[in-house]
């Protein structure tokens, strides 16, 4: 069974004027079908107001289609006595990591998801410790929030998520507003979630570089999903996801450029020592 | 307009056991009509140093001067700074709150006291600058996509006139279009006006293609200073400081090692491009 199925999902949202009254209808999210398998780990890219997050918002049940269905682990989200269930299974991370911690010391904050849930105390610590040293922040563990760097308090957020013992981690644009050591540290730690504990992770992002490890990637543009693939199918078509206002990862770039000017290099490279082995390759080719 | 940062040091909570020094004895001159790219990781200073730069944070020590006058002295009118000096902060378009683009932008130069047409011409000027179309001028901002709300806030800013302009990470949060849609928009009205430009970036990337000269910052101290080609030359430094170089840096190391007799100082994907053809032989 998928862990996420999206049947022909369509959200509208009315505009509305000062008054209230309605200027018109905007269709977020058109018709989008897809479906997550367990331990999946899936990237969604798409430029801004393209409706990545609106989407996103439909894994956890925050927000309800229109028309067509969303089904969470065969849940139904529309199904009122499964929310607590639904939103168990998907967690949710945002972009800012300082809108999502709210207690003064990092194992509080960790705790504070199970607590809600009602686990008996001992197995919180013991949820706060696993949770913790799965992201590597058990050392932090009694340090205020706000001494963190942001690579730091994003992994800490993504611990009190983990805490809750999802099934289906949705990350949206987690590193959006960190520096470059930060970046590298929460995809990291997503990516050993996704290793380690098998947990399905959903990553929104518009770095390029984060997806090349994902099993999926999906693009959207206007509310749909316009291409779809192995990292590798999606990368290799540069000139469309231009049009579509992203772009590919650095290397896979310049790999484009070398073979737009005539070396014969094969498409779809996404890392420096594929791009090392495909020159060395054509050099002793010659 | 010129700006020399001069043994600028602050410390926030002073005296008490929680003192931290945010800045230490930073120096630096940088001089009118200069494109500087400032990165250094989270907290390393790079925010609290800007502030100082249109007075919204007061050193502890030291001072600043911003076209050749002390704006810390106690003489000087902060009123002038304000509009000498623009500062876009990170997410501008978190601040707009009027009811359509052209009123929002319109704030700015009537809190100077300027006639209501002058006001008008400036906002029309600032809108035209970062290329918003006319019929998005009377729409609600948060009618616009990320990308343009974005460009209004930074109008909001040019509208005062400023001769030197701070920007805080311009393009976080915003799709790869967006991205060089802003950072272009900058680097013409840097090459058109002479505007003297500090952007704050956490993307190596972006101050590599555009920026004239790069200063680091790391725990409160100028750790590197110059052009791009220098400053990505120290990898490990960068590295050791929660940063990076761009990833033609590494690509081209990588190369190297792999026995091709590339230049080391490469920092954008199109000179990478060029150099590696190069090696190739142009008849391939």
């Amino acid at each position: 069974m998928n862990i996420i199925d999206l049947k022909k999902v369509v959200y509208e949202y009315f505009r509305r004027d000062d008054e209230g009254n309605v200027t018109g209808i905007t269709t977020a999210v058109d018709h989008v079908d897809l479906s997550v398998k367990p331990g999946d780990f899936i990237a969604i890219l798409g430029h801004n107001g393209s409706g990545k997050s609106t989407l996103a918002k439909h894994l956890n049940a925050i927000l309800y289609p229109s028309e067509g269905t969303v089904w969470v682990d065969g849940m139904d989200t529309t199904e009122e006595d499964k929310l607590m269930q639904i939103r168990q299974t998907t967690g949710m991370v945002f972009q800012n990591p300082d809108n999502q911690i709210i207690a003064q010391i990092v194992e509080e904050d960790v705790g504070f998801g199970p607590e809600n849930l009602g686990v008996p105390t001992k197995k919180i610590w013991e949820r706060v410790e696993e949770s913790l040293k799965a992201v590597g922040m058990y050392e932090f563990r009694k340090k205020s929030p706000n001494r963190l760097s942001g690579g730091q308090k994003q992994r800490v957020s993504i611990a009190g998520v983990l805490a809750m013992h999802p099934k289906c981690i949705v990350l949206d644009e987690p590193t959006a507003m960190l520096d470059p050591a930060g970046r590298r540290e929460v995809i990291r730690a997503a990516r050993a979630l996704n290793d380690v504990e098998k947990i399905t992770v959903i990553l929104i992002t518009h770095y390029m570089e984060e997806v090349i490890y994902a099993d999926h990637v999906y693009v959207m543009d206007h509310g749909s999903v316009k291409m779809e693939g192995s990292p590798r199918e999606v990368f290799s078509r540069v000139d469309e996801l231009s049009a579509l206002h992203l772009t590919v990862p650095q290397v896979t770039l310049l790999a484009d450029r070398l073979k737009k000017s005539g070396l014969p290099i094969k498409s779809g490279i996404l890392t420096r020592d594929e791009l090392t082995a495909e020159l060395v390759r054509i050099k002793s080719g010659r | 307009m010129s700006i020399i940062i001069d043994h600028l040091t602050h410390e926030y909570e002073t005296g008490t056991a929680m003192a931290v020094k945010a800045i230490s004895d930073v120096s630096l001159q940088i001089p009118d009509g200069q494109f500087v790219g400032l990165i250094g990781h989270t907290g390393s200073g790079k925010s609290s140093l800007i502030q100082h730069l249109n007075g919204l944070l007061k050193p502890t020590s030291g001072t600043v001067y911003v076209g050749g006058e002390d704006i810390f002295d106690k003489d000087y009118d902060k009123k002038k700074l304000r509009s000498r000096v623009g500062l876009v902060f990170q997410y501008p378009e978190h601040q707009l709150f009027e009811a359509d683009v052209f009123t929002d932008v319109c704030f700015g130069p009537k809190n100077l006291g300027l006639e209501q047409k002058e006001v008008e011409l400036r906002a029309y000027d600032a809108l035209k600058k970062v290329g918003l179309e006319d019929d998005a001028f009377y729409v609600s901002p948060f009618d616009l996509s990320g990308g343009q709300k974005r460009r209004v806030a930074i109008a909001g800013v040019l509208a005062m006139k400023p001769e030197v302009l701070i920007l805080d990470e311009p393009t976080a949060g915003l799709d790869p279009a967006g991205r060089e849609e802003i950072l272009g928009l900058i680097a013409g009205m840097q090459k058109e006006t002479g505007m003297t430009i500090i952007l704050v970036s956490h993307s190596m990337e972006d101050v590599a293609n555009y920026v004239d000269r790069i200063i680091v910052m790391n725990k409160g101290s100028v750790m590197l200073d110059g052009s791009p080609k220098e400053v990505f030359s120290h990898v490990e430094q960068l590295e050791e400081a929660g940063l990076a170089a761009p990833e033609a840096c590494y690509i081209m190391r990588d190369l190297q090692k792999a026995g091709f007799d590339l230049p080391g100082d490469v920092t954008r994907i199109e000179e990478a491009a060029d150099a590696i053809l190069n090696v190739f032989g142009s008849g391939v």
